[in-house]
């Protein structure tokens, strides 16, 4: 099971893959459209990535609830306790 | 009085260059583009063509890494080749409102929709690319473009198989005669060189199997000619009404002088043997472009180099200029490319318009033992073309009898 750092770190990379922003730019306060401009159609790949990433399921309706990418973190870590 | 419409950029990604200039050079020096296909796919799915023409540079050794995610083969391949005319038109700046796009795909994004099919029997629906949709549409690649250029003035995707580059001229012609817009960014992209089409042309017995010897396989009027060869690439043209063009001093190549598109309602795959569909739309893009046949004195022949396709051009040419066929320097650039299918009207309308420019016509490769019953004048080495005013037409045909032909005219 993956630590909060280890988390965040690889979302990072799941976020530089899909938008190419710096892995350092994707912070556990940043919010995914505000700060990341990160638009709908990225964020569900994102997620997608992510589920396979972390062995984990982010239900569709989950996903308007992920504001930021603490958020994120926070789900990933319980969805896999 | 009909808007002069007029020619200011050139674009183009293609198997024998991966921009104007080096396809250019090519084109006029006589190269091949077609190579064996190293990928694992040609023996896993035992497929009986070994070999096509390959764009010379890769799209994504061009694109970002980020951009090119979001598109189709076919539309980075049409982004490509738009930049590099829009660049080259020296555009600085203009009204987006009155800029519009004419960017026609023959198949569309056939890569990610087999993809996306191979993932979702592969790993589940889950797995499918949100992205998917607009990848795959064949309305992509004027969206990309109209998206990239701010293109406000409609955004038009003319689909009519290996008939739709020269129809995206055809329309852009019309987009600014009409008023509609006063620049219009034409083109056409390709990307299919996938094992499903390859499959699905071989069964139709149209492509060459001459396996042993890629290079010379396209190989158009020849009359060992045994089928056409798969290219992939995209062209890209700027129209601008003349006016416009003027007022910011612009370069200006030629004039697209006329157009024109008919329909065989013959056979759904078979040319008309007597090539009455064809003739129509010479005569008709002569017509409206007021083109006398003596004034012809280059055309971009149409060529795919199958047994049957070839022919019935002829006897279109020849119902159309009468004796003076005999007088035109006829190219059939496939033989260097392959065929781009719906790419290939627009790159061929590129180098058409650099045939009138450069006043050269660029080279036909292959050609060994002209097929006794094609008796044009193909040119086989690098030709000067006359000076004066002179005009060269394009011609494009697709399945489904589709017809377009263009003609352009020197400035």
């Amino acid at each position: 099971m993956a630590s909060n750092e280890e988390i965040l770190a690889g979302l990072a990379e799941i976020v530089n893959e899909e938008t190419g922003l710096a892995t350092e730019a994707v912070e556990l306060d940043k919010s995914f459209t505000e700060d990341l401009d990160i638009d709908s159609i990225s964020m569900m790949t994102i997620v997608v990535n992510a589920e396979e990433k972390f062995g984990v399921r982010i239900p569709d309706e989950e996903v308007k609830n992920l504001k930021t990418v603490g958020d994120a973190v926070s789900f990933i870590s319980n969805a896999q306790a | 009085m009909t808007r002069k419409v007029v020619i200011t950029g050139l674009g183009a990604t293609t198997p024998i260059g991966g921009d104007v200039p080096t396809m250019w050079t090519n084109a006029l020096k006589g190269v091949s583009g077609a190579r064996t296909l190293e990928d694992d796919w040609v023996a896993k799915f035992e497929l009986p063509v070994h070999f096509a023409a390959r764009a010379s540079t890769p799209a994504l050794d061009v694109l970002a890494r980020v951009e090119a995610k979001r598109m189709d083969p076919s539309t980075q391949f049409g982004v490509i080749a738009a930049r590099e005319a829009w660049g080259d038109s020296g555009i600085t700046e203009v009204d987006h409102d009155r800029l519009a796009v004419a960017f026609a795909t023959g198949i569309g994004g056939v890569w990610t929709l087999l993809d996306a099919w191979d993932t979702l029997r592969e790993k589940g629906p889950r797995r499918v690319l949100p992205m998917t949709v607009p990848m795959l549409m064949p309305n992509g690649v004027a969206a990309a473009v109209s998206l990239d250029l701010g293109a406000r003035a409609g955004a038009h995707t003319p689909v009519s198989a290996c008939a739709s580059g020269t129809e995206a001229l055809h329309l852009g012609l019309e987009l600014i005669r009409s008023g509609k817009a006063d620049v219009v960014v034409c083109g056409g992209a390709e990307a299919a060189i996938h094992p499903m089409p390859i499959a699905a042309f071989s069964s139709m017995q149209a492509l060459s199997r001459r396996n042993e010897n890629p290079e010379g396989a396209s190989r158009p009027y020849d009359k060992d000619r045994d089928g056409f060869v798969m290219g992939e690439g995209a062209g890209a043209i700027v129209l601008e009404a003349e006016e416009h063009a003027l007022a910011r001093g612009a370069r200006i190549y030629a004039e697209l002088a006329g157009t024109s598109v008919t329909a065989d309602a013959y056979h759904i795959t078979a040319p008309d043997p007597e090539g009455l569909g064809a003739t129509r739309a010479l005569k008709a893009a002569m017509f409206d472009g007021r083109v006398q046949a003596s004034d012809v004195v280059h055309v971009n022949a149409h060529a795919t180099s199958t047994p049957v396709g070839d022919k019935p051009e002829y006897t279109a040419l020849k119902a159309a200029l009468g004796s003076h066929v005999d007088n035109v320097a006829v190219s059939a650039t496939k033989s260097q490319m392959g065929h781009l299918l719906g790419a290939s009207g627009a790159v061929e309308a590129v180098l058409t318009v650099l045939a009138i420019y450069d006043r050269k016509a660029p080279v036909t490769i292959n050609l060994e033992n002209q097929d006794p019953e094609i008796p044009l004048d193909v040119v086989t080495t690098a030709r000067d073309l006359p000076s004066g005013n002179i005009v060269a037409l394009s011609n494009s045909f697709g399945f489904g009898g589709h017809n377009a032909v263009i003609a352009v005219r020197s400035v």
